[in-house]
């Protein structure tokens, strides 16, 4: 006895809700690669060796912060902090780097971290929007990057001696540390999402939340353990930018976290939860950066074009996904 | 027999219990003005000079933009929905004055104005209309909006216009006209939210637009012509802004503008989940956040200890609003 | 093996449980019921984990056990299925199953291979037949409960509590959840089994617990139980009182002979309709029959524009009514009653008065401007009408009882003076109490001429409300009941006749 009645056309229709659906969650490779395409065409200058390795590079810092973004975003939340955690990791790196490599490491893993944790515990214990925790925590750590710095006066500067500075200006098989770092990390942020049941978790609470804890699912330590890592990532991501302009730029990071989320919503997570990959995210880090790249290449074009392009095409991606979505539930 | 089955009565709360949510209840909706006027009467103790029109009237016309944009904001935290974009918003508008200035202080005005009517239909539009998120939409429009700003303004121009300066600076009977502006649209939302049908409609749908829909309730006109309100009011606090500075600065303009109108809107006690608008709530709330920073510059607080005072301040507020109850998402 | 004793539990000061006593034995399937409100969904969250108990215990294996969080109750051994399918719909039905339990490689990743091949396994001994790796989203709700059931087997649960799981199963998927909780049962595992279909109960449960107002007034076999003998438990009245109440007696309908005020024809709804028609005359109840996913909810809704029709005319008073648009179908005169009350009726915070002038705001209104006298003459007029029973007219909706809530929402579309008048589950989720007003109510409008069509599982409550009976199945209209031929007989065969075309042909 079978309980499944499928109705006629079924299959067709799945069919067709299966195409939306590669479209919804890879459009923005597909712009990526047009527009990659069209610029390597167009411009002499784009597809040489070193201008694609510096997109890769400019491209690897904020990848990283997205990678944590992803997560807080497939669990149905959202971080609003990691523009502030990013510039005050690079600050704390920067300062850090005075008293040894270690502690230009593990200073701001370990603060941003911490920062992560707070937020993480107020929104899964107090039940808090995230919205709002994060919103406080963009605050509280553009605050405490003012504190350490007197007000934003004081730009810390690696010394020249520091083998810090070899973490993102040193390159393997001629391809910066930056670059391997972030391809290390989401090859592991896709297995621990596909893989692992904290993946499997962060989905679940994303897609249903109430169904999540119902299951027993550990919705609480998850959630903490999500925006812990966001810290920590984004504090990374600032601690590599560090290491790369050899020193702490207090004004760096402002409206990052908006870049970022546009990032991993034109990658093709859906900003309600529970769907998307990570690899998606690394596409849409990248089309920001390919887009800033190629508005430098055409040079005569004002830079501020950059952010109108980069604004535009989120709207019409999170357009087209809409109207995928509709084709698929038809 | 229909009434017989009928007399029994759902369960009543006892009394004890119904004042003790009453008490939640009361700090929910009332704990801004107590907050207000708390810190109102620390700044008497203990503030040199806190007491004079001076610095009385400084505070009520820098309150001005944040507290116009926060009612806009409030309208859309209505309807569930929020917008990023307001900031953004600001700095076009401003940024359109210095360009249109040759036609006559009026037109410029109503250009940049206009300018932000535009920008909430398209975010009307494609929360509305096509159903994309308001949040991502709002950013969409922020990001590409700060670009347009910048195209439109370049770098910093000052405005010499005496219309302009006298709309940024003069006033009537000893109060400015900003302040008289930010009054009347105050003074308009609140007639808006309380007595008129789309007001009623706003906050049906806040509270489920599906609901809503079947209602026959028109939910796309209304989300379209809230996100047109709240962008018309973001360019109208933007063209004051830029009136009383003389100058207008599209990369600094109305940054993190729309951070501080959420926060005073949350601080006045309309919630983010939608289905309630509270008008004086959010011009308390803007004057709280205000006050907040002037008390921090009186007494000579750097910026970062004001920020992370900011910081812990919204969490406080916001726990105390959700009645140490969880929230859902 | 699963009891309570003395547990009592409140909320604010409201106590939902008052010292519960329940005993649950191995291999035995035990009915939960009582009216809404009763203290059933309570008690069953104080064993899973849920909710904690005020006072009172509860024991497990004869020890104490005290469960913090869902998650220590699932360890223990007790797994919930709940009325809602509560999974994620967008993670496949093997990631449903073994969500939190994966099977793991050497490296400690999930072993996904493993995973898929014993979810086929598990769903299969289950007699279901479904591609685990597909979104459980994509599947029937039917399917989905019992993914949600294959999840509990899969942990090896000994006690399996389920919380109305058959509310949105089609008859046939009944049974096979029905075999499932026997071979449960016979492997030695406890269930508790709560419903409102009190007709399920004989089919399945060994015995029954009742509850009233937080307390429990029975507990027994329910062999030597009748359906008015419990009916009387619930209510707390004696036998007679219920028996000459009838708790689903309908009046009798006066049908004149009249135009039809609405007439529907070749509706035509992707994958959902295909050129469904109905008349219904002023005065008339008509009623539409059908299995779950026949289609009855998509008429009604296609009939007031709330869902997009590709074809297909919808005429009142002799009228064409613009498709796709509620407002046009509200002017024309069309009200519908949606069956999800939540998601779709009431409008949670705001208060009674204003989500009863909701759909009238434009006629209680003057140059964009709210009457406020004009609405409070109104809702004055319905509260009184509809004995609804509020605080006042300012309290929250959220605040009212389901059945409530549910006239504050037939208030709202009596406002607008509808000539035809969709009611989809009415009386569903209600007790029983306002389920008899609502019925009432509806015979009442019929006789003051509206013309109504009304949707309901509840194959008595179709027989005896409705002047004439449309059968659909599959998004067409397969038969038709009236006069002499609408009985409960004649319905059950004409579902069950629409059951045996679709075995045997099934090409449309």
């Amino acid at each position: 006895m079978t309980a499944t009645v499928e109705a006629p056309g079924q299959d067709r229709t799945r069919g067709r809700a299966r195409i939306a659906r590669v479209a919804q969650r890879q459009g923005a490779l597909v712009i990526l690669a047009v527009v990659v395409v069209a610029a390597t065409f167009t411009f002499d200058s784009f597809g040489t060796a070193g201008n694609l390795e510096n997109i890769a590079l400019q491209a690897s810092f904020l990848a990283v912060v997205a990678l944590g973004m992803t997560f807080v975003i497939m669990s149905g939340g959202i971080d609003l902090s990691v523009g502030s955690v990013f510039a005050l990791g690079g600050v704390l790196a920067a300062w850090g780097a005075g008293h040894g490599t270690w502690a230009a490491v593990l200073l701001p893993v370990v603060v941003c971290g911490a920062i992560g944790l707070v937020q993480g515990l107020v929104i899964a214990r107090g039940g808090l929007p995230p919205f709002i925790v994060t919103l406080a925590g963009l605050l509280f750590a553009r605050g405490l990057l003012l504190l350490i710095s007197d007000e934003g006066a004081t730009t810390y500067k690696v010394p020249p001696s520091s083998a810090f500075r070899e973490l993102a200006q040193g390159s393997f098989l001629g391809i910066g540390y930056p670059v391997w770092i972030v391809a290390v990390a989401f090859s592991v942020g896709g297995l621990v999402l596909h893989r692992s049941s904290y993946g499997s978790t962060v989905l679940a609470i994303g897609g249903q939340e109430d169904a999540a804890d119902l299951m027993g699912l550990p919705v609480l330590r998850t959630k903490v353990v999500t925006y812990t890592v966001s810290g920590v990532l984004a504090g990374f991501g600032g601690l590599l930018m560090a290491s790369y302009t050899s020193s702490g730029v207090t004004v760096l990071g402002v409206g990052t976290e908006l870049e970022v989320i546009a990032a991993v919503v034109l990658g093709g997570t859906l900003l309600t939860g529970g769907a998307g990959t990570v690899l998606g995210s690394l596409v849409g880090v990248l089309l920001l950066q390919v887009i800033r790249n190629v508005i430098n290449q055409i040079g005569s074009l004002n830079s501020n074009w950059q952010a109108v392009i980069s604004g535009t095409i989120l709207l019409v991606v999170v357009t087209l996904q809409r109207w995928l979505a509709t084709v698929q539930r038809e | 027999m229909t009434e017989r089955l009928a007399t029994r009565t759902p369960p009543e709360a006892p009394d004890r219990t119904r004042s003790r949510r009453i008490d939640v209840d009361w700090v929910r909706r009332n704990g801004v003005y107590v907050a207000l006027v708390l810190l109102l009467a620390v700044n008497v103790l203990i503030t040199d000079n806190f007491v004079s029109e001076g610095t009385l009237r400084l505070q009520l016309i820098q309150v001005v933009p944040v507290l116009i944009v926060a009612l806009g904001m409030a309208l859309v935290i209505g309807t569930e929905g929020i917008d990023l974009s307001v900031g953004a918003v600001m700095a076009i508008a401003a940024a359109l004055i210095p360009l249109y200035i040759g036609y006559g202080t009026l037109v410029a005005v109503l250009v940049a104005v206009l300018a932000g009517g535009i920008s909430g239909a398209l975010a009307g539009t494609l929360v509305g209309r096509v159903g994309v998120q308001p949040i991502i939409a709002t950013l969409g429009i922020m990001v590409a909006g700060r670009g347009l700003a910048n195209l439109f303004g370049g770098e910093i121009k000052s405005i010499r216009d005496p219309g302009i300066v006298e709309l940024g600076t003069g006033s009537l009977l000893g109060i400015p006209y900003v302040v008289l502006i930010a009054a009347a649209v105050a003074a308009s939302a609140w007639f808006l939210v309380s007595r008129s049908t789309y007001g009623r409609r706003l906050v049906a749908i806040g509270g489920n637009q599906r609901a809503a829909e079947l209602a026959g309730l028109p939910v796309r006109r209304v989300l379209l012509v809230t996100y047109v309100l709240c962008g018309l009011l973001a360019a109208l606090a933007g063209v004051l802004l830029a009136a009383r500075s003389q100058a207008s600065d599209p990369t600094k303009l109305g940054l993190l503008m729309e951070l501080s109108a959420i926060t005073a809107v949350v601080l006045g006690g309309t919630p983010l989940s939608g289905g309630q608008v509270r008008i004086a709530g959010t011009i308390a709330g803007a004057l709280l956040l205000q006050l907040v920073t002037a008390t921090l510059i009186f007494h000579d607080i750097p910026d970062s200890t004001a920020q992370i005072a900011q910081a812990v301040i919204v969490v406080a507020a916001v726990y105390v609003q959700l009645g140490r109850k969880k929230a859902k998402r | 093996m699963l009891e309570t004793r003395g547990v009592t539990k409140s909320f604010g000061g409201v106590h939902a449980l008052r010292g519960v006593d329940f005993a649950l034995t191995r291999g035995e399937i035990h009915a939960l019921v009582g009216e809404n409100g009763a203290g059933k969904s309570t008690l069953i969250k104080v064993l899973t984990g849920v909710h904690r108990p005020d006072s009172g215990t509860v024991r497990f294996d004869g020890a104490e056990v005290e469960f913090h969080r869902p998650a220590d109750a699932q360890r223990a051994g007790i797994s919930t299925i709940y009325q809602e399918v509560n999974l994620v719909p967008l993670l496949s039905v093997a990631r449903n199953i073994f969500l939190g339990r994966e099977p793991r490689t050497r490296l400690g990743l999930v072993d996904v291979a493993a995973m898929n091949r014993r979810a086929a396994e598990l769903v299969g001994s289950l007699g279901v037949n479904v591609d685990v790796t597909a979104d459980l989203g994509t599947l029937g709700l039917g399917v989905q409960q019992m993914v949600a059931l294959a999840r509990a087997v899969s942990v090896d649960s000994r006690v399996v509590i389920m919380d109305e799981p058959t509310s949105s199963l089609e008859a046939k998927e009944v049974g096979t959840l029905f075999d499932v909780a026997r071979n449960l049962a016979a492997r030695g595992v406890g269930l508790v089994f709560v419903s409102h279909r009190l007709d399920e109960l004989w089919r399945l449960c060994d015995r029954v617990t009742v509850l009233r107002d937080g307390q429990r007034v029975h507990t027994g076999t329910l062999a030597e139980l009748d359906r008015l003998g419990l009916i009387a438990h619930m209510l707390g009245r004696e036998i007679s009182e219920v028996a000459r109440g009838g708790a689903t007696e309908f009046g009798e309908t006066h049908l004149r002979e009249q135009e039809p005020v609405l007439a529907a024809e070749g509706l035509e709804v992707r994958n959902r309709l295909h050129g469904v028609g109905l008349t219904v005359r002023p005065g008339e109840v008509l009623g539409l029959g059908g299995l779950l996913g026949s289609g009855r909810s998509e008429t009604v809704k296609a009939v007031y524009g709330a869902l997009p029709v590709r074809s297909g005319s919808v005429r009142v008073a002799g009228r064409r009514v613009r498709p796709n648009s509620v407002p046009h179908a509200l002017r024309a005169g069309v009200a519908l009653l949606s069956e999800d009350r939540k998601a779709e009726g009431i409008i949670p915070d705001l208060s009674v008065r204003d989500n009863i002038a909701l759909a009238v705001l434009p006629k209680v209104s003057r140059g964009g401007l709210v009457a406020e006298k004009r609405i409070d003459a109104l809702v004055d007029t319905f509260l009184r009408r509809l004995r609804i029973k509020a605080a006042s007219p300012a309290q929250k909706v959220r605040e009212l009882s389901g059945g409530n809530q549910q006239k504050v929402l037939i208030a709202r579309w009596l406002c607008t003076e509808p000539k035809v008048f969709l009611l989809d589950e009415p009386t569903r989720g209600i007790d029983v109490g306002a389920k008899a007003e609502v019925q009432a109510l509806i015979d009442e409008l019929a006789e003051q001429g509206l013309a109504v069509v009304l949707i309901s599982s509840e194959m008595d409550e179709l027989v005896e409300g409705a002047d004439r009976i449309v059968v659909l199945h599959d998004g067409t209209v397969r038969d038709e009941l009236s006069g002499d031929r609408r009985t409960s007989a004649a319905l059950l065969e004409a579902l069950a006749g629409v059951a045996e075309t679709n075995e045997e042909g099934g090409d449309d």
